[in-house]
């Protein structure tokens, strides 16, 4: 990722070592157990502080991701030769841990860089723990996969601090009781526990995407983090699916269409509005190409048409010109699998398209358990957009007062704030 | 022109960077990074120094008495100095002011190398 970003003058890579925090907590897990998360964040901060000190004077190393593996493994080493009987590690490679003999080629091995992609995989099929809410599992994700302290992960998720520590706390208390990281090889395992991994990582993505966060910025990155990881999903055989591919794909559709989602002042713009000159088309390219691989299988999940939806928007030259017809189909398929009342709503904007606003407020109204979406901005933005192209202004001002007051954050005020005033402008 | 050396004292309140984030970790070499960019840009690094690592010996007296570290005396710890040429004093403690182990808390002892005049 990483996009029109200007080298940073220290001459890192921006956000290393959050990255790194990642790669070096799960590996070092996979080495000391699950119930010894704590130990292996310590090695891990300690790391961090002595590359702090020593490349604040001498600049970074030409390989700083292998200078902090280094020195992570370095201090595992002594804190396992301290600590050798008076704890016990990974269960699996306990035996070899007892031994002076033994200890320092296990550790060697055991912190391989090799061996990252796997303990992450390892992790994230930990952290997706049936035992957790769904909530929980994500920013136990955004925390230990992401490197986000608990501070920040609090902030991604608008919780408090106490609160986020408390759940965080005891999330990895629940990963210690197994003391071991989720094993893959298990027969049957992967396919048991993939779609909370994907689900987590796809909630993830739209916390950053449709979230509630105020602060942009925070926003755009949760939703490189989830590419990041699906990214580690397609790297291995066992999870690298046709269903994998559909995320991977949906998610580099959508972020694709991330830089052109803000005006200049700030407030988002509607598909209609986006200048497509500035989608990225490196994204929409691997987006083609996951969605291609996701089609090697019979199977057609709700994520493989959410995914072909947000194929042909890439493919449309303007909203106008967009396949509205194949995308109403495309959601009826979806309100077979999944008949939630957002995915209606989103057929009934497609609709509107295809047929016209006035049809369009009737899906609407024919939405059941429309209450549900009582709460949610862009229901009443919606209707407020198709009232407007129907030129009841009044009733679309009304629509767009009633989703101001649920806005969650400066760029949804801004953009309904700028709807309002049209819909005014008009009456006068 | 004159010179100085710059000590950068970590007191306690600076090892809060024990608790600070990756994120926020690597934020803090960017700016000593940049600041050190900055001072070099300037002219007015002369050396930039070493790091100091946070144990040691203390050999003390004509007994020769050696013992560990030198935290039993201090409560702050020397992490590093670099060496500046500045106008005067006042100059350096300028220059010190844009030191970032201010913002965690930590010190810039400036101290004036002696010349050889006559």
């Amino acid at each position: 990722m990483g996009h029109d970003r200007d080298e940073p003058p220290c001459g890192l890579e921006e956000h290393l070592f959050r990255r790194e925090s990642g790669r070096l907590v799960a590996i070092l897990t996979r080495l000391f157990g699950t119930h010894n998360l704590a130990l292996a964040e310590d090695v891990v901060q300690d790391a961090f502080l002595q590359a702090l000190e020593t490349w604040k004077f001498h600049g970074p190393p030409r390989n700083p991701s292998a200078w902090l593996l280094t020195t992570a493994k370095r201090r595992a080493l002594d804190v396992l030769r301290r600590e050798g009987t008076a704890r016990r590690f990974a269960p699996d490679l306990e035996r070899f841990l007892e031994s002076e003999w033994t200890v320092a080629p296990i550790v060697e091995e055991a912190l391989d860089a090799s061996g990252i992609p796997d303990a992450q995989l390892r992790m994230m099929f930990s952290c997706a723990d049936p035992r957790l809410p769904e909530e929980t599992q994500i920013a136990l994700v955004l925390h230990l996969l992401c490197g986000f302290s608990v501070g920040e992960t609090a902030a991604a998720f608008l919780k408090n601090h106490a609160a986020m520590e408390k759940r965080l706390g005891r999330a990895k208390k629940v990963l210690g009781e197994k003391r071991e990281l989720f094993d893959l090889r298990g027969a049957g395992d992967v396919a048991s526990r993939l779609p909370a991994v994907s689900r987590a990582l796809y909630l993830l993505f739209n916390e950053g995407y449709h979230g509630a966060s105020a602060e942009s910025a925070v926003r755009e990155e949760l939703c490189e983090e989830a590419l990041r990881l699906v990214a580690l999903l397609l790297e291995n055989p066992l999870t690298a699916v046709p269903r994998t591919r559909a995320l991977a794909a949906l998610m580099h559709f959508l972020s694709a269409r991330l830089p052109a989602r803000r005006g200049p002042d700030g407030g988002l713009l509607t598909l209609a509005e986006q200048d497509r000159a500035r989608w990225v088309p490196g994204h929409i390219a691997d987006g083609r190409r996951q969605l291609e691989l996701a089609a090697a299988t019979a199977e057609v999940s709700a994520i493989h048409l959410e995914a072909a939806i947000a194929a042909l928007h890439t493919m449309a030259p303007s909203a106008r010109e967009t396949d509205w017809a194949t995308i109403v189909s495309l959601y009826d398929a979806l309100m077979r699998i999944e008949p939630t009342p957002v995915v209606a709503l989103n057929r009934a904007v497609a609709v509107a398209e295809r047929d016209g606003p006035a049809r369009g407020l009737e899906e609407i109204a024919q939405i059941a358990d429309r209450r549900r979406l009582a709460k949610y901005p862009f229901y009443f933005a919606a209707q407020g957009e198709l009232e407007l192209r129907l030129g009841h202004r009044a009733e679309a001002e009304r629509h767009f007062e009633s989703a101001l007051a649920l806005a969650r954050n400066e760029s949804e005020r801004r953009f309904l704030r700028a709807r309002m005033r049209t819909s005014a402008d008009g009456r006068r | 022109m004159p010179e100085y050396v710059m000590l950068y004292r970590n007191t306690a309140a600076a090892s809060d960077a024990s608790s600070d984030s990756p994120e926020q970790l690597q934020q803090k070499m960017r700016q000593w990074r940049a600041w050190f960019d900055q001072l070099q840009g300037k002219g007015e690094l002369k050396s930039i120094g070493q790091p100091l690592e946070g144990g040691g010996r203390l050999v003390a007296g004509k007994k020769k008495l050696i013992t560990d570290g030198p935290y039993a005396e201090t409560k702050d710890l020397i992490g590093g100095y670099s060496l500046i040429q500045a106008r005067d004093l006042d100059h350096a403690a300028k220059i010190a002011s844009g030191c970032p182990i201010l913002e965690s808390g930590g010190s810039v002892e400036v101290r004036p190398v002696r010349q050889m005049t006559l």
